[in-house]
Formats: structure tokens, sequence, C-alpha cells
């Protein structure tokens, strides 16, 4: 799986909510798009992660 | 014959050059501007050229004040520019400067949305003046807008904008220029807009506190119609607060992108 051009090996499909929590991203901060898609905050509980993924992750920090 | 527009308004001309045609011209021309370059050289005059021959410190009429003013924007850009719809929520360091760049590029349609006064602790960083002090920011900007360049047409919301009013608002729009301050609203904002609105652009603004290297600003084309401006890691926090150096190079970075987009550009 490759997270924002960094290949990260996944031996197993993972929960999408697993992977962000475990990469330490708020999730209340962020915005995902997985090959292409933006992925709803709403479906990140429910979306698989495959070692062929490809993720791009913004997380967005305060002041503007 | 040439037919060419001079000072926005069609003429044939038998002049063959620029400086026939400035001799020919009823009053002195003290800026000479030919197809948005402004010039003391001559050039051959050919079918479609723009010249602008403006004359200091006179008051032109309201049709000639607008073709003057648009004298400097390369021709097929401006028309491309003039036809562009561009929303912007947060009307704070960012989002008010590049209210007014974006107003001073000649973007014909803007949207400006904010539920906020001008108070002020925002004058260290934000395109306002003390005058404006207690006003609604949309009112603010809106009255700037009007001094920079009256011929565009300038909508404004004083609202705060929420999950479920996002989408409503912004639909519609070319490109929305994400501007506000807390990580969750941009967040809340950018999520709502690539996921119901897929014609949309969104441009945001992350990580340009503080007093840090300029050079670490940049634009990220990040996801398929998504772009990032900033060094995405310098927020706002107590010992490294927002400064007007480095918010209004944010801006220009957005500006400039939303420019792009209208332009037809993608690329970062």
């Amino acid at each position: 799986m490759k997270m924002n051009g960094v290949l990260i090996p996944l031996e197993r499909p993972v929960l999408l909510s697993e992977l962000l929590e475990q990469q330490g991203y708020e999730q209340m901060r962020i915005a995902v798009e997985k090959n292409g898609e933006i992925i709803p905050k709403s479906a990140y509980l429910d979306t698989l992660v495959q070692d062929e993924d490809v993720l791009e992750i913004v997380s967005f920090v305060g002041g503007g | 014959m040439a037919s060419i527009m001079l000072n926005g308004l069609p003429v044939q001309t038998d002049a063959k050059t620029l400086h026939q045609l400035q001799q020919q011209f009823p009053y002195q021309a003290d800026v000479v501007i030919y197809n948005g370059f402004q010039t003391s050289d001559d050039f051959p005059l050919k079918d479609g050229d723009f010249v602008a021959f403006i004359q200091k410190g006179v008051m032109p009429n309201q049709e000639e004040l607008e073709s003057l003013m648009c004298a400097r924007h390369t021709p097929a850009v401006h028309q491309k520019v003039k036809a562009g719809r561009v929303a912007i929520a947060g009307l704070g360091g960012l989002g008010s400067n590049v209210a007014v760049m974006l107003a001073r590029t000649g973007v014909g349609h803007l949207f400006l949305v904010d539920f906020d006064v001008v108070e002020p602790s925002n004058l260290n960083r934000q395109s306002y003046y003390i005058s404006h002090l207690g006003m609604d920011k949309t009112a603010a900007m809106a009255q700037q807008i009007q001094q920079i360049n009256p011929f565009l047409d300038v909508k404004t919301k004083t609202i705060r904008v929420t999950q479920e009013n996002a989408v409503s608002l912004f639909q519609g729009y070319d490109v929305v220029c994400e501007a506000f301050d807390q990580p969750e609203n941009k967040a809340m904002l950018v999520n709502a807009l690539l996921e119901h609105c897929p014609h949309t652009a969104v441009v945001s603004g992350s990580g340009m506190a503080g007093y840090w290297s300029a050079n670490d600003i940049k634009t990220t084309h990040k996801f398929q119609k998504f772009y990032v401006c900033g060094d995405q890691q310098s927020g706002a926090q107590a010992g490294n607060g927002l400064m007007a150096p480095r918010v209004t190079v944010c801006a220009a970075h957005q500006a400039n992108m939303i420019l792009r987009l209208l332009l037809g550009i993608e690329k970062e």
C-alpha cells in the first residue's frame, strides 16, 4: 500500500479508520483520497484498504 | 487599414504603427499599452491588436475606465478570467488577501462568505482598515473591491459555513478557495465539496504561521480536484502566531493557483 508516496506493506486488508489511527491522524482534520476517489468521512469505518491501494491524505493545520 | 481595439472601442485606422496612431490621438498619452504590455517602443499595427492610451491624472468616463483598467491584462487571458466564478470561504488573512488579488486580476464573479466582523487583532495580516472595525467582513471586503474594480459581479453572504449548508452555498462555482482558520472547518469544507461537487476545484490553505522561510510555502496538487497551499506544518499556536508576510505569501499561492485553474491549467 502506498500512503502519501511512501510504501507501507500490508499483510492483510485493514480498515481505513484503523490505519488512520495507527498512523496518528486526527480524523476530524483530514481528507483522504483512495485510488483517486475521495472517501467520505462516514465511510472510514467500513472502507477496507488493500495492499495494492494508493492513499493520499491531507492533514490540515490551523491558521488562515 | 487595421481593425484594432483602442481604449476598449473597435477602431479602423490607417496608422501603420503604434507611434503613428499615438500622434493622431486627440490628447497626450502618458502611458501606452500594446497587447497588455506597457511600452515606449514602436510596433507595426495589425488586425486584432489591443491598444490603450492613458492620460495620467484624468478621470475617464465609466466605459473608458473599464477598458483602461483591463489594458494590462493579456487580452485572451482576460476574457477567460472575466468569465470565472470563484467563491471564497472565509475572509480572514487568506481570504481577504485572495479576494483583493482576484479582484485586481479581473475575476468576473466573486462570492464572499464569512460570518464574522472586523476586529482590531485582524489588522496585523488581513486586508482591512481601521475604518472597517465592527463591519461585517463581507461588507468591508465588498467595499474594498468596489474601490479596486467596480466592474465585477460580487455577491456576499454573512453566514457560518457548516456541513449542512456547504454544498448548497458553493455548488456551481469553478473554484472554491478554502480560507478558514480552524483545521476541523478546513477538513469539513474540503470533504463536503470534493464529495458532492465533482466539477468544483478546491484550493486550500494549510501551514503559514510564524516567520519561517517563505520558501517553505508551496502549492501542491494533492488530489484530482484539490490543491493545498502552505508549508502544511506550521499551525497557528501560542508562540507561533499568524503574521502578514507568510499569510500573504500563502494567499498569493492560492490566488495564482485559482487563476491557473480559470485558464484551464491543472498543474500546480
